[in-house]
């Protein structure tokens, strides 16, 4: 592996992964507030969420750039109050590839979530157990292998995001350019075709790698013992 | 009086309740489907919370709409024995009795009192209905309860484990730590375990 290749497979990584730790626990919580609560305006939430599915990446992008602009209501505020600025930076590219994953990773932890049996929860609560030691010793443990196989599915996601990256922080090389971009990039660059081969080699691999690691754990899930 | 229970509430459209006082052994709610059986436990449980009405256990008031007296599960001190078991999927047989205790001493004695020490390190869906509903009763045991719900124990199961089940709810009963209140629809179960029987939602 070349010395530029391993960098961009290193940003890939990085950026996948910090975007899939940030949007874990906020996924968690609206998935949890999807399947358990009843309030109007619930309808609204899930749209909500799940619009960075349906509507253009290009178009996410666009609202991120807006928003994280120097100007913009986020942008402004990162600058007064910490004095840094996303805008054609990794944690950039890493914001898109979080609002991109997050309706995928909230889909299966609430499918996880809505699949506990709550009775499982009055028969702990019977036993002693207050709210939060039945939560954290049932519901938890039980709905782990969703929220597991979320994270996966979000890393895999985020590894390929293309069009709200491209659009809100650019393709710079090495700081916001990932694995699909830089795809993008060598098709654009004549006699680039031997580096793409290569390129899509490796994003393949890391997908497969990806999914293989989500079909275990879904099938782990299946079982449903030896959780934790 | 153990038992002191004047309840009622609304499921959908219906309502179910019932009013009675019943003292020590082991006592048996008689009543058809669809009489609300499950949801008076649940209401005695604190996991159905009635309209009106009180809920006492010797002496103690788990609920009383009057004085504003609602007690959580958790602080009924209830060993509630559900129709359907209810076992932790993810805990092994050990780790589902002592999910209520608060240490593992009496264990093996109330293993063996229900015949269930070879199951101790199996999970649960490997075990028959009938080892699962003696598991629950065990489970419900070890967490020191004041009293205890048996909801249709005998139900769904064949003859023999059936017999089992009997037997075992038998021994508890004679041990006499514990008033006990059970609820189901068969006329003969009710007669052979209850020391009274009250027939409810008629």
């Amino acid at each position: 592996m070349s010395v530029e290749l391993a960098g961009i497979v290193r940003l890939t990584l990085l950026i996948g992964g910090v975007a899939t730790l940030a949007a874990l626990p906020p996924a968690f919580v609206v998935a949890w507030i999807l399947a358990r609560w009843r309030f109007p305006g619930k309808v609204l939430l899930d749209g909500l969420v799940h619009l960075p599915l349906v509507v253009p990446p290009v178009v996410t992008g666009w609202v991120l750039l807006i928003a994280f602009a120097p100007a913009g209501p986020v942008g402004a505020v990162l600058e007064r109050w910490l004095g840094v600025s996303v805008l054609f930076r990794w944690t950039g590219a890493a914001i898109a590839a979080a609002v991109m994953a997050f309706p995928l990773m909230v889909r299966a932890m609430r499918l996880s979530i809505e699949a506990v049996d709550r009775r499982l929860e009055q028969a702990a609560r019977t036993l002693g157990a207050g709210r939060w030691r039945a939560y954290a010793t049932i519901t938890l443990p039980l709905s782990a292998p969703g929220v597991a196989a979320a994270a996966v599915l979000g890393f895999a996601r985020s590894i390929g995001e293309f069009g709200a990256t491209i659009t809100f922080v650019s393709n710079v090389p090495g700081e916001t350019q990932t694995l699909p971009l830089a795809i993008y990039a060598a098709l654009q660059r004549p006699g680039g075709e031997a580096e793409v081969w290569r390129l899509a080699a490796v994003s393949v691999a890391l997908s497969l790698a990806a999914l293989i690691v989500s079909e275990l754990l879904v099938r782990r899930a299946g079982e449903g013992v030896r959780v934790l | 009086m153990s038992f002191d229970v004047d309840v009622a509430a609304w499921r959908g459209a219906a309502q179910v309740g019932a009013r009675f006082v019943a003292g020590d052994g082991l006592t048996v709610l008689v009543g058809a489907s669809g009489a609300g059986k499950t949801s008076l436990l649940d209401m005695i449980a604190g996991l159905l919370r009635p309209a009106r009405g009180h809920i006492r256990v010797d002496g103690r008031a788990l609920f009383d709409a009057g004085a504003g007296i609602d007690l959580p599960p958790e602080r009924r001190n209830v060993g509630y024995v559900f129709q359907d078991a209810r076992l932790f999927p993810h805990r092994r047989v050990r780790a589902n009795l002592l999910y209520g205790a608060r240490d593992d001493r009496r264990l093996d004695a109330v293993a063996r009192v229900l015949d269930i020490a070879a199951l101790l390190d199996r999970w649960p869906r490997s075990l028959s209905g009938g080892e699962a509903r003696r598991v629950a009763i065990g489970r419900a045991l070890l967490s020191e309860p004041a009293f205890l719900l048996l909801d249709e124990p005998l139900s769904s199961l064949d003859p023999a484990r059936r017999e089992e089940a009997m037997r075992a709810i038998e021994r508890v009963r004679d041990a006499r730590e514990v008033p006990i209140l059970m609820v189901t629809h068969d006329r003969a179960e009710a007669e052979r375990l209850g020391d009274r029987i009250i027939p409810i939602g008629v």
